[in-house]
């Protein structure tokens, strides 16, 4: 799950990191107030959307009165900013940040993942801030600093302070870069994140240490015991067939073709997927139904497969094992009766009394092409597409 | 002999008493896998499904002699399931569930840490179908009757995809030694690399076949494991050609985030690592079979 910057920003402060002077606002007035409030002579309005790269799609404005501290929200409350992050479709524009300008003297990057092969959080640190992570490792990989954080222990100030001398900080300066650099790493594994993204980091004119932007996401499975991060989910961020997706217990992503796909099991629906591909086709989404598939799943998978409107084949991929082929057909059947499908269906049955389920679809009055195997279902799928 | 589990196996469920844990315990013990009891803690000195239930771990393995454990237990509680189940001395354990955060995996593997080699146990999965011998044992949720009895071995990330290959592998009259399903999830008990090194001692397996996808580098590891200490040949597939770079595929652990994590990169680096590569999924079973006639 991912959160707005000033979400990160406030969660990243009460771990001791500073973050500039500023507020949230949901109005032109409200944000005149807000940079009244703040105070100062120079003001930044950051448009919160889930994507980075805001600056490039103009959702970051500068401004030196608070009249146009005003007009700028104006400009962008409302608005859909489109990102290299967020797809063609970009994302609404609904809240605002004012925050004041910062003197910068230098940019660094902070960042905090999993890491996967050693299975811990590793830390990494670069001068070259205000650059993407990719970018940095692309084109400035010599600056690139790491710390790998035992989690049973936790980190340790040493390990902070390696960093900060790492990364060119003066020493008067090293104790409070320590310092953020710890709070960032008490945030990570206090809240059960899987990212947190300092960039940049800067140090100002006035030698302090800022966030200046900030990035967390956390791990879906942990929610359940962080309902302070859960209820700042933003449903405006997400797809809106994803979202009706998970609140139904369903895997789904939306895509670019236009071959609809309902599988049991994320592997299976990957390899599925690849084998549109290979047979010429697109998949319009990735839809893992569950590894059970049952038929009240199927019903919510047509449902929603059916909302996307690029959708011009459905594709329906079902390895049955405890559950039997004979109970999915069924499920599929009564999922057909609820649901009217104006596209051509391919469905292939496996597994569990593949007869007997083929059978049920058979003597029902569902208009579909039958498929054996998954090349053959792809083939289908694609060729349908084609008449 | 056989990987991680064999008729001899003594299993107990976690979590037995569940919906859940009857269901699959039954599922288990119709396929004849050797299913001695069960613990759900405040029910131990009762009987279900004809078997002892009991309070604690250590309480089953004192009374039964079990050396084998899979847990159907909430997500929020497996963790705490996993170290009781390693601490009470049971030798494979496997976590079916689905939903367990990753800072309680990267938990429950640095508690692991105090055991020695030899008394360590095994964790597979979460977010698995778990371990099958076919016609010896079943630790999992598959449903049995896919797998026919031979020597090839099986190493899948995915539950329905590893179902498809033994069901390819029947079709062509091709058996399985032990399928092992180590999950989805971003950290799992045991990587393809732990895997993969068994099935080179196991005397019952000739070739392995492994079904990974995008993202983690353990697909990698593997590759290059095999590369430097294998004399059996590795068959792999990896799912996911298609999948758009930074989003979730099902799998917490479908996800590309790094170099090396993509499918297209891993086909590469593993075919570089002397791996046949099955082209597509429909194919897994074909690829197998040609290498099996080339040995």
């Amino acid at each position: 799950m991912d959160i707005h910057e000033y979400q990160a920003k406030k969660i990243l402060s009460n771990f001791g990191v500073t973050i500039p002077r500023g507020g949230i606002v949901y109005s032109p007035e409200n944000a005149e107030n807000k940079a009244r409030e703040i105070g100062g002579s120079r003001w930044v309005v950051k448009a919160q959307i889930h994507s980075g790269a805001r600056g490039k799609a103009g959702g970051i404005i500068v401004c030196n009165t608070p009249l146009e501290v005003a007009q700028a929200t104006d400009k962008l409350l409302g608005k859909k900013l489109v990102t290299n992050q967020t797809g063609p479709e970009g994302k609404i524009v609904n809240r605002i940040y004012i925050e004041e300008a910062t003197d910068i003297e230098k940019e660094l990057y902070l960042g905090l993942v999993f890491d996967r092969s050693s299975e811990s959080i590793m830390v990494v640190a670069s001068t070259e801030g205000g650059m993407s992570v990719e970018e940095i490792s692309k084109e400035k990989p010599e600056t690139i600093i790491r710390s790998k954080i035992e989690v049973a222990v936790g980190m340790q100030n040493f390990q902070a302070r390696e960093l900060a001398f790492g990364l060119g900080i003066e020493p008067e300066l090293i104790r409070r870069a320590s310092d953020t650099i710890i709070g960032c790493y008490k945030a990570f594994s206090e809240l059960d994140a899987t990212m947190v993204e300092v960039n940049p980091l800067v140090i100002s004119k006035q030698k302090q240490i800022l966030a200046l932007d900030c990035k967390m996401s956390f791990d879906n499975n942990a929610m359940f015991r962080r309902s302070q991060v859960s209820e700042l989910r933003d449903k405006t961020q997400e797809d809106s067939k994803e979202i009706f997706a998970s609140d139904r217990g369903l895997n789904y992503v939306s895509l670019d073709g236009n071959i609809g796909n309902i599988i049991n099991g994320a592997g299976l629906a990957m390899a599925s997927m690849d084998m549109i591909k290979l047979a010429g086709g697109t998949p319009a989404n990735f839809l893992d139904v569950g590894g059970g598939a049952t038929p009240e799943k199927i019903v919510k998978a047509f449902k929603l497969v059916t909302m996307d409107e690029k959708v011009k084949v459905i594709l329906v991929n079902i390895f049955a094992g405890i559950n039997r082929c004979d109970w999915v057909a069924e499920g599929i059947v009564d999922a057909l009766k609820k649901i009217e499908i104006k596209v051509p269906l391919v469905i292939r049955l496996a597994g569990t009394n593949v007869e007997k389920g083929n059978k049920i679809l058979k003597e029902s009055k569902i208009n579909y092409i039958e498929a054996n195997t998954l090349e053959d279902a792809a083939n289908k799928a694609v060729a349908a597409l084609n008449k | 002999m056989t990987v991680l589990v064999d008729q001899n196996s003594k299993i107990i469920i976690q979590g037995f008493t569940g919906k859940m844990g009857s269901f699959h315990a039954d599922e288990m013990i119709k396929y004849g896998s050797n299913v001695v009891g069960g613990v759900t803690p405040g029910k131990g000195g009762s009987t279900h499904l004809n078997l002892p239930v009991f309070n604690t771990v250590k309480d089953a393995v004192n009374e039964t002699g079990a050396d084998a454990s899979i847990l159907f237990v909430p997500p929020a509680f497996a963790a705490d399931s996993a170290m009781e189940a390693a601490d009470a001395g049971i030798k494979i354990c496997v976590a079916i569930v689905d939903g367990i955060p990753s800072h309680d995996m990267i938990r429950i593997k640095r508690y692991m840490r105090r055991y020695t080699k030899s008394s360590k146990m095994t964790l597979v999965g979460p977010n698995c179908a778990g371990i099958i011998s076919p016609g010896k044992s079943m630790l999992g949720i598959m449903p049995g009757h896919i797998y026919k009895e031979g020597r090839v071995g099986i190493i899948s990330r995915s539950g329905t995809l590893g179902y498809e290959a033994a069901q390819q592998l029947k079709n062509l009259n091709i058996g399985v030694s032990t399928s092992v399903g180590i999950g989805g999830d971003p950290i799992n008990g045991s990587s393809f690399r732990d895997i993969i090194e068994k099935f080179e001692t196991d005397d019952e397996t000739d070739a392995i076949l492994m079904i990974g996808e995008i993202g983690g580098p353990q697909e990698v590891a593997a590759g290059e494991f095999a590369k430097e200490n294998m004399k059996k040949p590795v068959i792999a597939y990896i799912a996911g050609l298609t999948a758009p770079k930074g989003r979730v595929m099902g799998h917490a652990g479908a996800i590309v985030s790094a170099y090396g994590e993509s499918a297209i990169e891993k086909v590469e680096i593993l075919k570089e690592c002397g791996i046949t590569i099955s082209k597509n999924p429909s194919v897994m079973g074909d690829t197998v079979k040609s290498v099996l006639e080339k040995m």
